[in-house]
């Protein structure tokens, strides 16, 4: 088993699109929380499929388009500052703050470092020792276990230049958010396959006690359509609970190192999301005891307050609330060419991926 | 459009087609230029000639499978062949950064001879500069080329109709993902090798064998999703492929799933794409599998009427999809 | 929102890295955050480290059920 050819049947695929069709209903909306899953959905083309019955909204899981503004600003003039080395992951590269964005001011000159993983971050920090190297961290709890564990081995290698612009997310009390605002009528969640391999499934019991269906799906074409057939049968018995699709990574504990990892570098802050505003404790900051590695307060920037794009619906379609080619800029003024908002510059944004693969 | 020139705008996709159409053919606006096609088509009376220049920057100069300098020598041979052209002269100009070691270069030149060898081209001019350290990056080679069209050739991007088939001569993304492999960064292990290769032989068998070869191109940078996009918005017709037909190597599934990548829009260096007349596809299959350079050709998908300028994939769960040109640069991701 | 591909761990090195097999290339990998993977395991590989052991056994029950389906036509 190679765990990637086997979820990609065609022949199965197909039964699965017969069985949803045999056991729906009801007019129902589907929510992906998870952006990996907006992507798939989109790149295989399952909206094409399903039934009529069966909407799926886009929710905000795509770390790049939940940064506000005011964050990237921050990390932007962070990486101008003298002797500054910003590292990030390629996905932040083209997001544009207010003003600029970080892929033009490395054209600009400024130094900023694309990384893979924050041990490359690190590397670069050994290689550096005359630098401040920063590592901008965005990401869900899948990614942040990851840059816990960069702090943890900074300090294990003595290394004194080492720092990170906290701006995880958390993504239970965002989905919470989501249904308490009632904007939008969600009938079911898909649960994120690679945070809940960390988290597990525990966290979105409170949603399923609330009456809504929880799924935590996977990634190939074979794991969400089974992951829409769980949700529909739930929903069409009148059923709600939370069940894994993803069992062959997700356990009911997610994982307890990386958990206790997270748990021992980070304590829960409030978070600011872009198009839903803040959040409680629904990010991280990091704990006393690694305050010399917290950027926020090793550099002491003036930002100008966070201008926000005329006339873009990043925030709503974050929510859920409108799918892209309802934004009055999508496709015109709005293009993965010349992005207003984030949701069409990141790969995995729900614009960028309704342009790109079509609706 | 930016203020400025950013990576993004040489990569090959949608920024550099625009810098192109909305710059460099407004101030050189002249009817072969504006034809947009890899080389140019010089009605000289008694010959017609094909001519092209290209100019290589590949990090690192040394990578699996072949180096700068092959690759400036098998790229132009390349780009004059798609236009079914002989390619017969080229010309190379160095930019060397100081310090560059004798032996690297060397090495580079020697390649460049075999690769002219192999494709029977002549490297008959050249200059040299060196500029400070800083000035360049280590070595930078641009080419130009010359070749002869046949009487009888009508190769252009702009040939294709409903009803022509896709061929692809074979796997695609082995050149980008061998290259990435050694940048700094990504550093990853594997026997994956470029496809760099010149394929004006191959070329040469399949125009033998068929008078109704309407479009050839190499998809190097922006991969085979840009010049399938070329064909589309040149021809004005749409193309529609099979996602499970285009022959993709397992190492590069990987590498392309690691790192947030489309295989569809990663460099090649030794393949290429025709559109063909339906009736004479499985005939120049055939040939081309005959060639070391063709030997996985297959049928990839079709020229169809509507959507004009657009090219569209058949899924695995058969749904259809857009399949775009690359837009920007592309970036490692985690997301 | 995460990108995280199998791989199979070939080779476990000094201070938990080890080189994972993802279809063929090879990367290093941290396994910090699954301490107990051994040799010949699959692991989830997200931004350079193995965020979970991938269980075989589940994998295959997945695969079976999938297959069952695939032949039993359902009433």
């Amino acid at each position: 088993m190679r765990h990637l050819s086997e979820y990609r049947d065609p022949a199965l695929a197909k039964k699965f699109i017969e069985e949803i069709r045999k056991v729906s209903h009801k007019k129902i909306s589907l929510m992906e929380v998870c952006g990996t899953h907006t992507v798939a959905i989109s790149k295989n083309g399952i909206r094409q499929v399903l039934p009529e019955k069966i909407t799926l909204l886009s929710g905000p899981g795509c770390p790049v388009c939940v940064t506000a503004n005011r964050d990237l600003d921050k990390a932007i003039a962070i990486a101008q500052e003298p002797g500054v080395i910003l590292t990030t992951f390629g996905d932040m590269m083209k997001v544009p703050g207010s003003h600029s964005s970080l892929a033009r001011e490395k054209a600009e000159g400024v130094d900023i470092r694309m990384v893979y993983s924050t041990l490359d971050a690190l590397g670069i920090a050994e290689n550096n020792p005359n630098k401040k190297v920063v590592f901008f961290g965005v990401g869900f709890e899948t990614t942040s276990p990851t840059v816990a564990l960069s702090i943890i081995e900074a300090e294990r290698r003595g290394l004194k230049n080492y720092s990170v612009l906290v701006r995880h997310k958390v993504i239970p009390p965002a989905m919470i958010a989501l249904l308490s605002l009632g904007e939008v009528r969600i009938d079911g969640f898909i649960c994120p396959g690679h945070v809940s391999t960390i988290i597990g499934s525990l966290p979105y019991e409170p949603i399923a006690a609330e009456g809504i269906p929880c799924v935590i799906g996977g990634f190939e074409p074979l794991d969400i359509l089974q992951s829409i057939l769980m949700l529909t049968k739930q929903i069409e018995n009148g059923e709600s609970c939370v069940e894994i699709q993803y069992s062959r990574s997700v356990r009911p504990r997610g994982n307890e190192i990386a958990l206790q990892t997270l748990d021992k570098v980070f304590k829960l802050a409030d978070a600011d999301w872009r198009g839903i505003g803040i959040i409680p404790e629904s990010g991280h900051a990091l704990r006393e005891e690694y305050a010399a590695f917290d950027a926020d307060r090793t550099f002491k920037v003036d930002i100008p307050p966070p201008k926000e794009a005329q006339g873009c619906s990043c925030g709503e379609i974050l929510r859920g609330v409108k799918f892209p080619h309802e934004c009055k800029l999508f496709g015109k003024a709005c293009t993965p060419e010349a992005p207003v908002g984030p949701c069409m510059v990141s790969s995995e944004g729900s614009c960028a991926a309704y342009y790109r693969y079509g609706k | 459009m930016e203020d400025k020139i950013l990576l993004a705008h040489g990569s090959g996709g949608k920024l550099m087609h625009d810098l192109i159409k909305q710059l460099f053919l407004k101030k050189f606006n002249n009817p072969i230029l504006a034809k947009l096609d890899d080389m140019a088509a010089l009605d000289l009376g008694e010959a017609k000639l094909a001519f092209t220049t290209d100019t290589y920057v590949v990090d690192p100069l040394f990578f699996p499978g072949g180096d700068i300098g092959k690759l400036a020598i098998c790229g132009t041979v390349n780009d004059l062949a798609m236009s079914g052209a002989i390619p017969k002269y080229i010309s190379a100009a160095f930019i060397v950064e100081e310090g560059l070691p004798f032996t690297e270069l060397e090495g580079i030149l020697e390649s460049m001879a075999e690769a002219a060898r192999e494709a029977g081209v002549a490297v008959v001019t050249g200059d040299t500069k060196v500029v400070e350290k800083g000035g360049a990056d280590k070595l930078f080679i641009n080419t130009a080329g010359v070749g002869i069209i046949p009487g009888d050739a009508d190769i252009s991007g702009s040939n294709a109709k409903p009803g022509d088939k896709v061929i692809l001569s074979g796997t695609i993304g082995d050149h980008g993902i061998a290259v990435m492999s050694h940048r700094e960064g990504l550093k990853f292990k594997t026997t994956l090798a470029s496809d760099c290769a010149p394929l004006n032989q191959l070329v040469a068998e399949i125009l033998q064998a068929s008078k109704k070869i309407r479009c050839l191109r190499d998809p190097t940078r922006g991969g085979l999703a840009s010049t399938l996009n070329e064909f589309a918005d040149q021809s004005q017709v749409g193309i529609v492929i099979e996602e499970q037909l285009v022959p993709i190597k397992e190492e590069i599934l990987g590498a392309c799933e690691m790192l947030g990548y489309d295989p569809f829009h990663i460099a090649n260096e030794g393949k290429l794409v025709a559109i063909v007349a339906p009736e004479d596809t499985e005939k120049l299959v055939t040939v081309m599998r005959e060639n070391k350079y063709g030997k996985d050709a297959t049928v990839i998908g079709e020229v169809v009427d509507e959507p004009k300028g657009k090219v569209m994939a058949k899924t695995i769960i058969g749904a259809t999809r857009i399949l775009d040109m690359l837009v920007g640069e592309q970036l490692p991701r985690i997301c | 929102m995460c990108l995280a591909i199998p791989g199979k761990v070939i080779k476990i090195k000094e201070n938990d890295i080890a080189d994972v097999e993802i279809g063929g290339i090879v990367r290093e990998v941290g396994l910090h955050l699954a301490p107990e993977t051994k040799e010949g395991d699959y692991v989830l590989v997200h931004a350079g480290y193995a965020i979970q052991t991938i269980d075989e056994e589940a994998a295959r029950e997945t695969l079976k059920l999938w297959e069952e389906l695939g032949i039993v036509e359902t009433p």
